[in-house]
């Protein structure tokens, strides 16, 4: 009894990075997120499981306004980011997304040359004045996305003839090549065999140390193993969430217990 | 059902009914095909073959070769050879060279000959004293010299020559005998008389009903490059600008579902309703010159837009949105995103389906009916642009249109000439929207 409020100081140290209260998500009629409210820790890999069509792309899509582009979705309630209001009116979702970065769960590199896919971004930011600072920034996100040696050598030649691994980890290094602050994952092993997942794991788990990394999974090992908070989903409701060790050893609520031993899939 | 004293029914040694069924209705359909195929294949080779036949011999012209002695005081009295008084010689100042040639040749070959100066001089295309009078306006210095000219020969013995026109159906026809045939087989043992490649088929402008053999496509052929010029800056911009932004800016509501099934009808109007309308709103109302490619290029423009829109939106929604999804993730606005990597990806699409609609556009006779395209006989190229874009001209399938209207059958062979020509342009610009195609296919 003593020690449960320190405990909950001691995680909460991390400051918040994404405080959300009361989403609702539709898709025209469709309720797809029903009163989300979660709070995203900095320097935090956090894991959003549940079975599939449970809202877990809608609600981190929610989260750099990628929601923007789908006609027929409403998003309602408050997400702030560093306590500012990611939905006020006045906010430029294009800025936004500079700050919040997203991996999705197909590659999706440009059919353009590697150097030109991680360069994209910093480009049209205007991250760097010279082609020297571009090519600092490429060499240094394709390191920081675990790549580099791997595509040194050929940097020019096209970032579609990589294979599935390689160029899920270059998504992954444009995505940082930006600095953003928070980096959505959907689902970015979904696609990977498994030598390539636990290369992009590791890398996530490396990415912690500078940003705060929110990943969508479907296989629960891998939130136990790459993150530090899960959030758990269930029909569009955030069921549970705390740290990823209490969910998967002592859930609270029996819906997560049934997913997590596998009864609901 | 299950009769034991049969087990053998169930072999696979031997089809059932059922297959035997089966496998002969698939090769009945198979054989369907074929016949429909066969049909298709045998329509194009006699079509093909057809227009070969009839076309390829009005890319062949005959011409008559004569030294004829450019008289200083026929053409230059004063021999001061001052251009304003050589202009003041008509044509008919330029016939008794012509005769005089033809007596040389008589002279130096030794033909027989009963016919008369007029009557030798008869064989050849009305238009060849002007020919030898513009010969020697652009070339002053040549008076009083004796030149080696070919000379254009009247259609009928060009006709006489590939087997058009023969001794019994000219009975009745005074525009040639036969001692002028007897001459012209003569002319032609002698090596004067020669059916030889004409370019001016292809390059030169249209003549009057009198000399089919002076008649040529190419200012017909500046006409619908004009008209082309004029779709191609009109319907590529606007087009793409407007798939651009219904595909990828456009809330979907049912104002943009309205304008999305006009656009297909419109692609299914018919061009004379394009060309009535551009006779109404663009010379009518707007006052352009009437038979101008300008006004021409804006009615196929009209014609073109919906099927460049509708295949520009279709290479845009081919373009995978996780493509969309990359460039938007990373921050990049919505016209980045469709400008840096969507636009590209779908340019071969929209490219091929530009070359198309130009095709279309190209072969297009009826809206050009109305808008006083056809029926016109432009005897100059064009100078310059503003020149081919306003004075009027006509275009290739109005020309072919016209040749082809005209009584006298040497004009007939010319239609047919002429739609090689065009022939050749489209199923070039097909190829190259094919080639093009086959290219840049998924990229991605
Ligand atoms: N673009 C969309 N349009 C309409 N409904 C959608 C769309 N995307 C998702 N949905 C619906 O929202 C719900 C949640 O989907 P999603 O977030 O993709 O689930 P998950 O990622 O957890 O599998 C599902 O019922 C799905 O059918
Ligand atoms: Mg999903």
């Amino acid at each position: 009894m003593y020690d449960a409020p320190s405990l909950e100081n001691t995680l909460d140290q991390k400051a918040i990075k994404i405080a959300a209260t009361d989403v609702q998500v539709y898709y025209g009629d469709t309720h797809a997120i029903k009163d989300v409210s979660v709070q995203i820790q900095d320097n935090t890999v956090t894991a959003f499981i549940g079975p599939s069509g449970c809202g877990k792309s809608t609600f981190l899509r929610c989260l750099n306004r990628m929601n923007d582009t789908i006609d027929i979705c409403r998003v309602e309630g408050k997400i702030l980011l560093d306590n500012e209001d990611i939905y006020d009116p006045k906010v430029d979702p294009v800025q936004l997304r500079a700050k919040v970065g997203m991996v999705f769960q197909k590659p999706n590199p440009f059919p353009k040359s590697i150097y030109d896919n991680i360069a994209y971004g910093p480009k049209i930011h205007g991250l760097a004045r010279t082609k020297a600072e571009l090519d600092e920034i490429v060499e240094k996100s394709l390191r920081r996305g675990a790549i580099w040696d791997e595509v040194k050598d050929r940097l020019q030649s096209p970032g579609t003839g990589l294979s599935g691994g390689q160029q899920q980890r270059l998504c992954i290094a444009r995505a940082i090549a930006t600095e953003p602050e928070v980096l959505l994952m959907d689902e970015p092993c979904s696609a990977l065999d498994p030598i390539a997942t636990a290369q992009v794991e590791e890398l996530i788990d490396e990415l912690r140390a500078n940003f705060s990394v929110v990943i969508v999974t479907h296989s629960m090992q891998q939130a136990a193993r790459v993150s530090q908070k899960t959030a758990f989903f269930h029909l569009g409701n955030l069921v549970e969430y705390g740290d990823t060790s209490q969910i998967f050893t002592t859930p609270v609520d029996p819906r997560t217990e049934s997913y997590i031993t596998g009864r609901i899939g | 059902m299950t009769d034991a004293s049969i087990p053998k029914a169930s072999t696979l040694l031997r089809p059932d009914a059922r297959t035997k069924k089966r496998n002969a209705s698939e090769a009945r359909f198979r054989f369907y095909g074929m016949v429909a195929i066969g049909i298709g294949l045998t329509m194009l080779l006699v079509l093909m073959f057809t227009i070969l036949t009839k076309g390829v011999g009005a890319f062949q012209q005959t011409f008559i070769t004569l030294q004829v002695e450019l008289l200083e005081n026929k053409l230059d009295k004063t021999g001061a050879r001052d251009l304003e008084l050589i202009k003041k010689v008509s044509t008919f100042g330029y016939a008794p060279l012509i005769a005089g040639g033809f007596n040389k040749v008589v002279a130096d070959t030794g033909i027989q000959t009963t016919l008369k100066p007029k009557d030798q001089s008869g064989i050849l295309s009305k238009s060849a004293p002007a020919q030898l009078r513009d010969y020697v306006l652009n070339d002053p210095d040549q008076i009083g010299k004796t030149i080696e000219f070919e000379f254009l020969a009247n259609s009928r013995v060009d006709g006489y020559l590939k087997g058009r026109v023969t001794r019994e159906s000219i009975a009745n026809d005074k525009n040639i005998s036969v001692e002028q045939l007897d001459f012209v087989d003569q002319l032609k043992q002698a090596g004067v008389l020669k059916k030889r490649f004409n370019m001016d088929f292809i390059l030169g402008a249209d003549a009057s009903d009198q000399r089919p053999e002076a008649a040529g496509m190419g200012v017909a052929m500046a006409g619908s490059f004009f008209m082309m010029l004029v779709v191609l800056a009109l319907a590529l911009p606007i087009g793409v600008a407007a798939s651009i932004y219904l595909e990828e800016f456009a809330a979907k509501n049912w104002i943009t579902d309205i304008i999305e099934v006009n656009i297909s009808n419109l692609a299914a109007v018919p061009s004379i309703v394009f060309g009535i309308l551009g006779l109404a709103v663009f010379i009518n109302y707007m006052h352009l010159p009437q038979s101008a490619p300008l006004v021409g290029g804006l009615v196929l423009t009209l014609m073109t837009l919906p099927t460049i829109i509708i295949s520009t939106r279709a290479s845009l929604k081919a373009v995978p949105p996780s493509i969309r999804d990359a460039a938007l993730g990373l921050g990049a606005s919505k016209m980045q995103s469709v400008f840096h990597h969507v636009l590209p990806l779908a340019a071969p699409g929209i490219l091929t389906g530009t070359i198309i609609g130009l095709a279309q556009a190209l072969g297009e006779t009826a809206p050009l009916l109305l808008i006083g395209m056809i029926g016109f006989i432009a005897s100059n190229a064009p100078g310059g642009i503003s020149e081919g874009l306003l004075s009027p001209n006509s275009a290739m399938p109005a020309q072919i249109y016209e040749w082809a209207k005209r009584a006298d059958p040497a004009f007939y062979e010319r239609a047919w000439g002429g739609i090689i020509i065009l022939l050749v342009f489209l199923v070039t610009m097909n190829t190259i929207a094919v080639i093009l195609r086959r290219r840049f296919e998924r990229r991605w």
